[in-house]
This record gives structure tokens, sequence and C-alpha cells, in this order.
């Protein structure tokens, strides 16, 4: 075979990578795929987001890279998983809206299901925290029905799938200390500051 | 220690998009490329979650794309029966555009072949697979296809 035909045969055709990204979100807006994500750039860092048909099932701080994260949720759930900006875009307005200061409450779809009904249960109470106000983990233990459950519901919010979103950043320890927080206290403190929250002071480094 | 499982379908079409969409310009010409990796992906997408984990995804992703570029070419003939060869269509003009020409105008099983060997980089048993014959007569059409190119380029 000559060198020109090998070459010819071999180098790239323009075109795949534009192919590529109408397949993922044709994929993703008929839901061939099951899970769709995305990541966006925000005040507090990357964000990676994950819907699927029921809504948005997962909301991170990108502090780790991507591929394991993804690797897990098709292990966990299933492997059709397509990158779309497109099909993250009503969470994603959302968020900018927030981070703005004009929206005070999230209304696109959440996914619950993959919950274990324990974390599902502390979440719901988490997610009733009005904006700007504040809880404890006693009063979401309380609120889910398990009012000695205080330790269970700090694990729980710990592993909250859908940060910022279900504003477990809303939840402090009894006494008004921070408490901790996934993504770290700095982000904790942003949050309950840009919405005007009596926050704790910081603990100096 | 968890069980090896398949990887986000995501990775797969990053990683051989490219190789799909030249195989399949190669075998049905530019302009049925884009629907031939549209119905390819989709069909993989569904099948995915059966692909055992140890296949070699970039075999079966080509596999399907052929099974969809004859798909295509038989559609096409159907429609244009007084053509000799539908899947021979007008490719844009392009630094390589004799090339693709030459392929392009191959008969299907040695265009296929090619597609398959020097695009796809398959081997011949993944050939004869994809096509549906023998390796001995995977080999023979590669062989013509190349020579019938030889002679024209």
């Amino acid at each position: 075979m000559s060198d020109q035909l090998e070459r010819a045969l071999r180098a790239p055709v323009p075109g795949a990578r534009e192919a590529a990204r109408r397949f993922a979100d044709r994929a993703a807006a008929d839901f061939a795929a099951d899970f769709a994500y995305t990541t966006i750039a925000s005040p507090l860092g990357q964000l990676l987001l994950v819907a699927g048909r029921d809504g948005l099932t997962q909301m991170h701080y990108l502090d780790e890279p991507l591929d394991p994260l993804l690797e897990n949720l098709a292990r966990r759930r299933s492997p059709r998983i397509v990158e779309s900006a497109a099909a993250l875009d009503p969470w994603r307005r959302e968020l900018e809206e927030y981070f703005s200061g004009s929206r005070s409450r999230f209304e696109a779809p959440l996914d619950w299901a993959a919950m274990a009904p324990f974390q599902r249960a502390i979440l719901s109470a988490t997610a009733a925290i009005p904006y700007g106000r504040t809880s404890t983990y006693a009063g979401v233990a309380t609120a889910a029905g398990n009012p000695r459950a205080q330790r269970a519901a700090g694990n729980a919010l710990g592993a909250n799938p859908l940060a910022i979103i279900v504003p477990c950043h809303r939840v402090l320890r009894s006494g008004g200390a921070f408490g901790g927080y996934t993504g770290g206290l700095e982000r904790k403190h942003f949050l309950l500051e840009l919405e005007g929250a009596e926050a704790p002071r910081l603990p100096s480094a | 220690m968890s069980k090896p499982g398949l990887p986000p379908f995501q990775q797969l079409l990053e990683r051989h998009s490219d190789d799909v969409w030249r195989a399949l310009r190669a075998i049905v010409g530019a302009q049925a490329a884009e629907d031939c990796f549209q119905e390819t992906f989709i069909a993989a997408l569904g099948a995915y979650p059966r692909l055992r984990p140890d296949s070699n995804p970039r075999a079966w992703l080509l596999t399907i794309a052929h099974n969809k570029a004859i798909d295509h070419l038989r559609r096409s003939r159907r429609r244009h029966e007084e053509l000799e060869d539908a899947g021979a269509v007008q490719d844009p003009p392009g630094p390589d555009a004799e090339i693709w020409a030459a392929v392009a105008a191959l008969p299907e099983r040695q265009r296929a072949a090619v597609a398959l060997r020097y695009i796809g980089d398959l081997s011949h048993r993944e050939i004869a697979a994809a096509i549906g014959c023998s390796e001995e007569a995977s080999r023979r059409s590669l062989h013509d296809g190349l020579a019938t190119l030889r002679r024209q380029l």
C-alpha cells in the first residue's frame, strides 16, 4: 500500500467530534441514555451535574478527578452515560440565578430514588429549611421523625448527593458552631453569607 | 475490590468516534456518514449494558458501524436501482478527494475490508466477523481492494 494512500486513510476526518456531540445531546434528550452529565464553573469552583429521566441525581464539587465519579455511577446504576450540557440546562440556569442572588428556591426536578430511606428523610427535611435560615443536626433529625439520630443525620448530610440544591449548608451544630461540610467550611460560609443567613465565624486558620 | 464493570458510554464515544466516522465515510461517503454514525451509536448505546466488559469495544463499534453502512447501501440501492453503486456518492473536494473517490468506487465488500483494516485497524478475524465471511475471504477482499487502489493512484 502506498504511503499516500495509507496516510489518507489514517488521517482524521473533520466532523467526528461534532457528530459525537449531536449524538450525545440527542441520546440525553430522548433518554436513550440513562444519565447525562456536564461540568459548570461556579463561584465555588467546578461543579459536576448528573441527571436522569427523573431529574437531577448528583451535584458535586469537582475537587476530585471526574472519571472515577462517572465510573462509580456506571457501576452502581447504569453505564449508559453521556455528556450533554444541553440536558443539564434547567439546573445550570437555576444555579446561576441562585449564585447571582435572584433565586431562593430550586424548582427543576430532583431524583430522590437512589437514596436510602433514612437519608432521603433527612435530606427532605433539609430541603424544607428556607433560604437564608439555618437549622441544626438535632433539628433535621427531629423533622425526619428520629430525634435521637443526630449523628446519623450528620453522616447523611455529609453524603448529600445534591450539594447546594439540597441545602445541607443550612444545617449547623447546636449552639451555633459550623459543624462539617463535605465541600469545606469556606464554601459553607460562602453560601450562608450569600443567602444573608446568620453565619458563625469561620475558624481561623 | 469491586468487580470491573463497563466504563461510562461517553468514554467509548470519545475514544472511538473518530474511527467510526472515518470508516463510515469510506464505506458510505460523506453525505450518509452522519445518519449511519447516529444509527451506529444509538444501537450501541441500547445494547451496551449487555457487552462483556472484557470485549474489544472498538471492534464491536466498528462491526455495528459496518452493519449500519451495509443497511444504508442496500436501502439506497433499492431507491436508485438504476445506479450501479449507490454508495459511490460525490464527496466534497479535499486534499485526498481522489483517494476517497477511489475507495468509494470499490465493490462493497472490498471497500468494507479496506475501511475496517486501515481505518479501523481491525484484525482479519475481526473483519471476517464484521463482514460475515471467512477469514480467507476477508483477506482476499482486502488484497483485491488494495490492488485496485494501487493501480488507480
